[in-house]
Order: C-alpha cells, then sequence, then structure tokens
C-alpha cells in the first residue's frame, strides 16, 4: 500500500484535507474513473482479474490515505499509479510462485505472445468492449461483461438488471473471464474483414445496455440512472473511432431519439407516462434534431441489423416531431411497423404494429393482428395488456377488464403493473 | 497459445467426393498450412480413417471394455485435427476459414 502520494507534481489540495471530503472525493473518484481506468489495465495487464484486483487495492489505498495526506490534484492518475504498482507486485509474486509452478510461467509466456500495442485506437475503452462481445462469449454473458468493465457497474448492480441472483451473475462473469483468458480472446479490434460481423455484436449489446436503463425500474430507479447516457456514450465512442458505420449511426439515432422524452416519462413519484400523456415541453428538442439528422444522414438500402435499428430510429423520429399526440403520423408509423415485422419476424413488432393499425383504421384492425401471437409468445404480459386497450377502444369494457388482469398478473414490472391497475380502475 | 483443431464432418461427404472435390480440399489445406505458417506454427496435423476403424476402450476399476466404433454417435464425425501455436483465438479462427466446410471445434490445450 502507498504511503506518499505518487504523483509529487500535484500536490495535496489543503482545502480538500478534512475526511468528509477525502471520502466524498474516493467516490466521485469512483463514479467517473473506476471504468476508465479498468480498461487501461486490462490494456496493460490483459488479465481482468488481476485489473480488477489491482484497481480495488487502489480504491482501498486511496480510502484509507486521502483522509490523512489530502486528496491529490489528480485523484485519477494517483489511482492507476497505485494500481499499476499493485498488479506489478501481484505479477513479481506469481513469478516466484511460478519457479515451483510451470502453468503460471507458460500463462506468462502466452501472455507476452498476446501482445498487440494496438496504437491504432485511441480509447482503451473500445477494444475493452470489441473483447467483451466477442462472439466466443457466451451471449448472456457478452451484456454482463460489458455492463460490469466497460460501464463500470458492481456485480450486484448487473445482477439486478438481468433479474439474477448475485452469486449466479458472479459465476456468470468468472465464467467469462475464464474463457477470455483460457481461449485466447485477445484485447484487440477485429481484422477488417470481421469487422462489420462483429461490429453488429457490439451494438447488440450496447443496446440492450440502453434499454436496461431506458426500461422502468425492476429494481431501484437509481441503478438506471446513467446508463442509457452511458450506452450513448459508447455508441459515440464507435461512432468517432469506426466513423461512417451505418448500423452505428441507425443505433445512435435511435437512442438518441428514444433518450430525448427521459424527463417526461415518469411522474414526480416515478409512475410511469405513456407517449400521448407526455408533457412534450420537456422532451430535448436539441436531441430530437441531432437524432433526426442522424437518421436522415443514412444511406437508402440498409439490411439486416442496420435496417431494423433505421426503422426504429424511424418510429422514434416520428413520435417525437409530433407537436402534439394527436398530429401523430400513424400512418408511417404503421407502414414503418409493417416493415420491421417483415425485416424481424418478430411477434413483439407485430404487437406494436397492432396497436399503430388501430390508431389508422380502427380496434377491429388491431385486434385480427394479434391472432396467434399467444402461441409465440405465451405468458407475455403486453399481449393481454394490448389486447385491453383494442377492447376498450371498440367499447368492449367487460371483455377488456379480463384482459387487463391477465396483464396485471403476468407482469413482473412495479411501474408497468401499476399503470395497467391504474387503467383497469378507470374503466 | 497452443490450441487444437478438431475438424468434424459427415464423412458421407468425403467418400462420395468427386476428384475435383477432393482437389478443392487438398487446395483448401493447402491455403490454411500456408497461411498458418505465416501466422504462427503447425505443430502437428493429421487426417484420420473413418470412424468404422474406431476402437473404443472404457477402463472402470480392473475392468478394460472395447467397442467397435467410436465413442459417441454424432452426425459429423472427427476426421482430423492439427495442433496450432498462435498468438490469440483470433488469428486461430481467421485461419481455419481457409479450411473445407467443415464443423470445426477449437481447443486450447491445458498445461499441468
Amino acid at each position: 500500500m502507498p504511503t506518499s502520494n505518487p504523483a509529487p507534481d500535484a500536490p495535496p489540495d489543503p482545502t480538500n484535507n478534512s475526511a468528509a471530503n477525502a471520502a466524498v472525493a474516493v467516490e466521485e473518484a469512483w463514479r467517473g474513473h473506476w471504468a476508465r481506468l479498468l480498461a487501461l489495465l486490462v490494456g496493460r495487464f490483459r488479465r481482468f482479474e488481476l485489473a480488477e484486483d489491482a484497481l480495488a487495492d487502489a480504491y482501498t489505498a486511496a480510502a484509507h490515505n486521502w483522509p490523512r495526506d489530502g486528496v491529490p490534484g489528480n485523484p485519477a492518475g494517483w489511482l492507476l499509479t497505485t494500481a499499476r504498482r499493485r498488479a506489478l507486485d501481484i505479477l513479481r509474486a506469481e513469478a516466484v510462485a511460478a519457479r515451483k509452478e510451470p502453468l503460471v510461467v507458460v500463462d506468462a509466456e502466452a501472455r507476452k505472445a498476446a501482445v498487440d500495442e494496438g496504437g491504432h485506437v485511441p480509447d482503451e475503452r473500445l477494444r475493452l468492449l470489441f473483447t467483451c462481445c466477442h462472439p466466443a462469449i457466451a451471449a448472456d454473458a457478452r451484456a454482463a461483461l460489458t455492463l460490469r468493465f466497460v460501464g463500470g457497474l458492481g456485480v450486484p448492480d448487473v445482477a439486478c438488471l438481468f433479474l439474477v441472483q448475485e452469486a449466479t451473475m458472479a459465476a456468470r462473469l468468472t465464467r467469462a473471464k475464464k474463457k477470455i483468458a483460457a481461449a485466447g480472446i485477445p484485447f484487440t479490434l477485429p481484422a477488417p474483414d470481421w469487422l462489420d460481423e462483429r461490429l453488429d455484436l457490439v451494438a447488440t449489446v450496447i443496446y440492450l445496455i440502453f434499454t436496461a436503463g431506458y426500461s422502468p425500474g425492476t429494481g431501484p430507479n437509481l441503478l438506471r440512472v446513467g446508463l442509457a447516457a452511458e450506452a450513448i456514450r459508447l455508441g459515440r465512442v464507435l461512432d468517432e473511432l469506426l466513423p461512417g458505420r451505418s448500423v452505428v449511426r441507425a443505433l445512435l439515432s435511435l437512442m438518441i431519439l428514444q433518450h430525448s422524452r427521459r424527463d417526461a416519462r415518469t411522474d414526480s413519484g416515478g409512475e410511469l407516462i405513456l407517449l400521448p400523456e407526455q408533457d412534450r415541453s420537456v422532451w430535448r428538442q436539441e436531441e430530437i434534431a441531432s437524432g433526426v439528422e442522424l437518421l436522415a444522414g443514412l444511406p437508402a438500402g440498409l439490411t439486416g441489423q442496420a435496417l431494423e435499428y433505421q426503422l426504429q430510429a424511424g418510429i422514434a423520429s416520428q413520435h417525437a416531431t409530433a407537436a402534439r399526440a394527436e398530429d401523430t403520423d400513424w400512418v408511417a408509423i404503421a407502414a414503418l411497423y409493417a416493415e420491421l415485422e417483415s425485416a424481424t419476424g418478430s411477434p413483439v413488432v407485430r404487437l406494436a404494429r397492432a396497436v399503430a393499425v388501430m390508431e389508422v383504421t380502427g380496434p377491429e384492425d388491431g385486434l385480427v393482428l394479434l391472432d396467434g401471437l399467444s402461441e409465440l409468445i405465451p405468458g407475455h404480459h403486453r399481449l393481454p395488456a394490448v389486447r385491453a386497450e383494442l377492447l376498450v377502444r371498440a367499447g368492449l369494457i367487460s371483455e377488456a377488464r379480463g384482459f387487463f388482469e391477465t396483464a396485471i398478473a403476468l407482469c413482473g414490472n412495479d411501474a408497468e403493473r401499476r399503470h395497467l391497475q391504474r387503467r383497469l380502475g378507470s374503466l | 497459445m497452443k490450441v487444437v483443431v478438431l475438424m468434424y464432418e459427415d464423412e458421407q461427404v468425403w467418400a462420395n467426393a468427386t476428384e475435383a472435390v477432393q482437389e478443392k480440399y487438398m487446395a483448401a489445406h493447402n491455403a490454411f498450412s500456408d497461411a498458418a505458417q505465416e501466422k504462427g506454427k503447425i505443430l502437428a496435423g493429421e487426417a484420420l480413417q473413418t470412424v468404422a476403424t474406431a476402437t473404443t476402450v472404457r477402463r472402470r476399476g480392473s475392468q478394460v471394455g472395447l467397442t467397435d466404433g467410436p465413442f459417441a454417435e454424432i452426425t459429423e464425425q472427427l476426421g482430423g485435427f492439427y495442433v496450432l501455436e498462435v498468438p490469440d483465438l483470433d488469428v486461430a479462427v481467421e485461419l481455419v476459414k481457409l479450411l473445407p466446410e467443415y464443423t470445426i471445434e477449437l481447443r486450447p490445450v491445458a498445461y499441468f
């Protein structure tokens, strides 16, 4: 553990000397720098566990030293230096043990062989992102790894977002880290001819992170604050470092447009407010403009994942640019949903399309689209919820009641369930 | 890192291959081996005779049981392997893309 400030050129600020200030500074350094520092350490040492342990030790040292010595002028630099020293200590101890343990020697050699300087990539986090989203890692572990190591969330928070026990998530992350080390998954950008395919996987994970932040809380809401913004930030980093990729730009447009409504999505009590009832004056107009501009800049004839994001962004832009709910261009939205459904074959898209169709030609045409969906998405609360709304619109209130009750029983999300209960109560 | 490349394919594909197809397979293996020598090293590599020639030996305590055939009957059979020395998994993946259309399992070797 270091006993002196490792950045002598940045003397401690005497006004920051109180223990309370130091505690706040450690807390801020955790939120502000943990993820970036971890990426730098993984980049340098190529071992997740080592980087995590060394960084945890550095924060422990900060909590111990800063109240006594004052907060350093450059907290991130202090933490990085301390963590690097700690990692080198661990490696040295391993090297000593390695004289008896051939396994570690070979590992060390393998690491040397795997070193890639990657000078062409300015952001370590981009390479870390590609590593965390590598197709050789189990799909359910990619987003978790990304949230933990690129997003900087704690294991309990990641577990909460994926609705699994903390021990389950810890085991899943450990398995994935072991796979990365043992299978020789490199800390590099993919080769150029593999880049598009790999970029799709990264985009999928970023959108998963975004939706985890965007959807109403399954856990404490605090957790999700910043998650959607972090996903957008990752998207921007991707767009900056790999410019002109349609899949990235379409995703970015989609996320920015959806995120522009964040202040209107819940009331002061945290209750969900649906689109038509939202206060449009708090939608972020400059963000809407930037999302629409990104969308307009996409080339024609996109396919695959880029097309899906483009269509979803198109739907989001229709909503975002309607001055009032009654000005919404439902004809355009229904057409976009139809195209999205044929591109994806997704029953969840059909569900959303049914609502748009109801707005265009009435609830009967919407109800027709719901036929057969119960076999495709059994137990999904949104199906009875949408059916109930269509029945309300058709004037079949008592039938609607039954479907609201089914939806409430199936709904696993507190905010959505309360919304459904309010809808049922209003009939 | 050392990685074993296990190549699986329905044996009937090779059994029924025309001479032209067999030549394409050989060309693919040659391209793979040239690229592998450039990006790393081939430490070993063999094609295997069909599973009809396999003998499975199971020892349980002092009991040794021999059965005719492979240990597991599957639709694609292990037809050959390479042992490669490569910098990382991505290089291994890039190399095996040059091989014929097998199902390939990449297994890093364990050290004890």
